[in-house]
């Protein structure tokens, strides 16, 4: 893989303002707490986290769907954090953000034909017959016969639905693709049939992956590098076949411990993890995985471990790592 | 504590629950769409049985056919489902009312915060549930106009508070009286199952139905919840009837699997044997699709069966590369392959491969 990170950002944060009734700020909601990566052309950054932990927020953060509380982003090397009209036009074509739920994504009064020529229309000045080929071209890379354009969404299933939506923003031939949980809500069956549509994408286009997931054993197959999530913030940062094998942050191995592993021990017998996540407008103190950490000693109460290398690839934001 | 349904006290092992060859069909506007077909399980006293399938295969069907509570456009064709020696099918709508439907076949939500009224305290729905679920509720007792106006008798109140309070702690949920004076959304999801959990067991069923419980939460909730769910239907005695389309969850929790495939089912075996050995080949390209380490993503293959105009006789030929003439024109029998392993396939793959 190559040199230069396609995607940079540095201490990114997002804080959601919440509001009373009758509008004074009562506090901020950290959805996103300083977080820092970087992404490199060609590879899928996996994502992974509970609900609530930020992980869409994050990449509605970079698309610019949100603007940034804090924080930089690089695309390409160039700063998009604040973007301006004449920016967002030329960064958004290359940076696509892929819906959770194709199905209410999609205007269910428009045909998948109109729904896939609305982009080439926004972001680029291809005519009538130019548009029609590119969209036939795409429909068939995704897997779906061509009769399919002249139908509603409704009447598509859920596979199938998700298959337009990747359409739609490869009609612009992005550079980076943010998929958020891009096979939740599907049959395993399908689920299968779906990721290894995103494998030969990949291939074909040359696309750069942010895969946002809960479901582990997806991003297992899935992605080269993974980032672990809670509460706002990256805990564990590392190759995929190292965080399965050697991960260090307790809560990445609780996460782990918490997959069913077919074949193997059952996780009723040996799960572990007390309690939830912690209320986002009130993190606690120092670590915020300490009231859950079978771990959790007075040091991690007092110090806001920072994420620190602790091997080659792998970083950690624990302080007992 | 103890039990007003005397009549239904089964040693482990015997069949609690028989539903033998069920049609099921819906009429709607663009046909009949025959959803079970032919449908046979059993389910053991003290068992969690896993009924595992993709969506649309009738699982959720089966599951409220035997509540009792299919929607107006379906229509019974054929079969019996016997609870406890009786036929629930023959059995007059008060009764399965009264007896059985929330007392001793309860149900959990795969929506637990749909399943509250979002108006009124947990307390007070809990004990609206006992006043009619009850175990210390006489059948019959409150019903007709004067029910409708009756009073929760007093004593009954009583013990029935302390019996939600019992439970409340078993689920892990902190103390009673704070639960009790808040409304459903001040629950985290995982806390609303786990109330979802104990409003299921307060009545004491023999068999809980739960409807993919675990699909709307994280990971580590999940564990935790079919870990609670898992104890406490062992320690109680009570029979599970799990229906999920994860099967990771299925290994989990059951005891043995059936697998159903466009509303017939194919396959049931002890669950170590079911993830060992599958034999039909429905179940060995649903378990290949899992993404597992080390080992290629495999399809499934073609679209999911129509219920309408479904393919005859095994609905999983268009799909498998093994039918036959026969597979088109019959439904397979049951072919016992010992150790509590049944298969309805004609040809079935039976390599002894360790998987």
């Amino acid at each position: 893989m190559s040199r230069t990170p396609l995607l940079e950002v540095e201490t990114l944060s997002r804080y959601f303002p919440v509001r009373h009734m009758f509008g004074w700020q009562l506090g901020k909601l950290r959805a996103l707490d300083g977080v820092s990566f970087a992404v490199r052309p060609g590879e899928t950054l996996g994502i992974v986290g509970e609900s609530g932990c930020g992980k869409s927020t994050l990449g509605k953060v970079l698309v610019g769907i949100h603007p940034t509380s804090g924080g930089r982003i690089l695309f390409e090397g160039r700063d998009i954090t604040a973007r301006s009209v004449a920016l967002r036009r030329a960064v958004a074509p290359k940076l696509q953000y892929c819906y959770q739920d194709p199905g209410n994504s999609l205007d269910p009064r428009w045909t998948v034909r109109r729904s896939l020529a609305e982009p080439l229309v926004v972001h680029t000045g291809l005519s009538a017959g130019d548009r029609e080929a590119r969209i036939a071209k795409i429909l068939h890379q995704v897997g779906l016969p061509p009769t399919h354009l002249d139908l509603y969404p409704h009447e598509l299933s859920g596979g199938q639905q998700r298959r337009v939506g990747l359409a739609r923003i490869l009609t612009l031939q992005p550079r980076l693709v943010v998929l958020d949980e891009p096979t939740s809500g599907l049959d395993v069956s399908v689920q299968a049939s779906v990721l290894k549509l995103l494998r030969e994408l990949q291939e074909t286009f040359a696309l750069t992956y942010l895969f946002i997931s809960h479901d582990l054993s997806v991003v297992r197959t899935m992605c080269d590098r993974v980032a672990v999530m809670y509460a706002g913030r990256i805990v564990e940062m590392a190759p995929t076949e190292t965080i399965f094998a050697a991960a260090k942050h307790p809560y990445t191995l609780s996460l782990l411990s918490a997959i069913p592993d077919i074949g193997g021990r059952r996780v009723t017998d040996t799960f572990a993890l007390e309690g939830e996540p912690p209320d986002p407008m009130r993190p606690p103190s120092g670590c915020r995985f300490r009231t859950r950490c079978p771990r959790a000693a007075a040091v991690c109460a007092s110090t806001d471990p920072p994420l620190r290398h602790v091997a080659p690839g792998q970083s950690v934001a624990c302080v007992l790592a | 504590m103890s039990s007003t349904h005397g009549s239904d006290v089964a040693t482990p092992g015997d069949n609690l629950l028989e539903v033998d060859s069920l049609f099921v069909s819906f009429i709607t506007g663009a046909g009949v769409a025959k959803v079970l077909d032919g449908v046979n399980l059993t389910i053991r006293a003290g068992e969690i049985l896993g009924l595992v399938g993709e969506s649309g295969c009738g699982k959720t069907t089966l599951a409220n056919a035997i509540l009792g509570i299919l929607a107006a456009n379906a229509r019974h064709e054929m079969g019996s489902i016997r609870f406890g020696g009786e036929d629930l099918l023959a059995m007059p709508r008060s009764r399965m009312e009264d007896e059985v439907r929330g007392r001793r076949i309860t149900f959990i939500p795969q929506d637990p915060y749909g399943s509250f009224n979002p108006l009124f305290t947990v307390g007070a729905q809990t004990l609206e549930v006992m006043k009619w679920k009850s175990p210390q509720r006489a059948p019959g007792e409150g019903r007709g106009i004067a029910g409708f106006f009756s009073r929760y008798p007093r004593a009954r109140r009583r013990t029935d508070a302390e019996a939600i309070g019992q439970m409340l702690r078993a689920v892990q949920l902190p103390a009673s009286a704070a639960v009790a004076g808040k409304l459903p959304h001040e629950f985290s999801g995982g806390q609303r199952q786990r109330l979802m959990i104990a409003l299921a067991l307060l009545p004491q069923p023999r068999l809980v139905i739960a409807d993919e419980p675990t699909t709307a939460l994280d990971v580590t909730i999940q564990a935790q919840i079919l870990k609670l769910l898992k104890q406490l239907a062992k320690r109680r005695g009570i029979s599970v009837l799990f229906t999920t389309h994860d099967l990771g969850t299925a290994y989990e929790i059951c005891e043995r699997i059936t697998v159903m495939y466009a509303g017939q089912e194919v396959e049931t075996a002890p669950v170590d044997d079911f993830f060992r050995r599958p034999h039909h080949p429905y179940t060995v390209r649903l378990l290949d699709s899992l993404p597992r380490p080390g080992r290629q993503l495999r399809e499934v293959g073609g679209e999911i069966a129509r219920l309408i105009d479904a393919p005859a006789g095994c609905r999983f030929h268009p799909r498998c590369a093994r039918a036959t003439d026969i597979c088109r024109r019959q439904r397979p029998p049951v072919t016992s392959l010992g150790g509590g392993h049944e298969v309805r396939c004609y040809h079935p793959i039976v390599e002894a491969a360790s998987r």
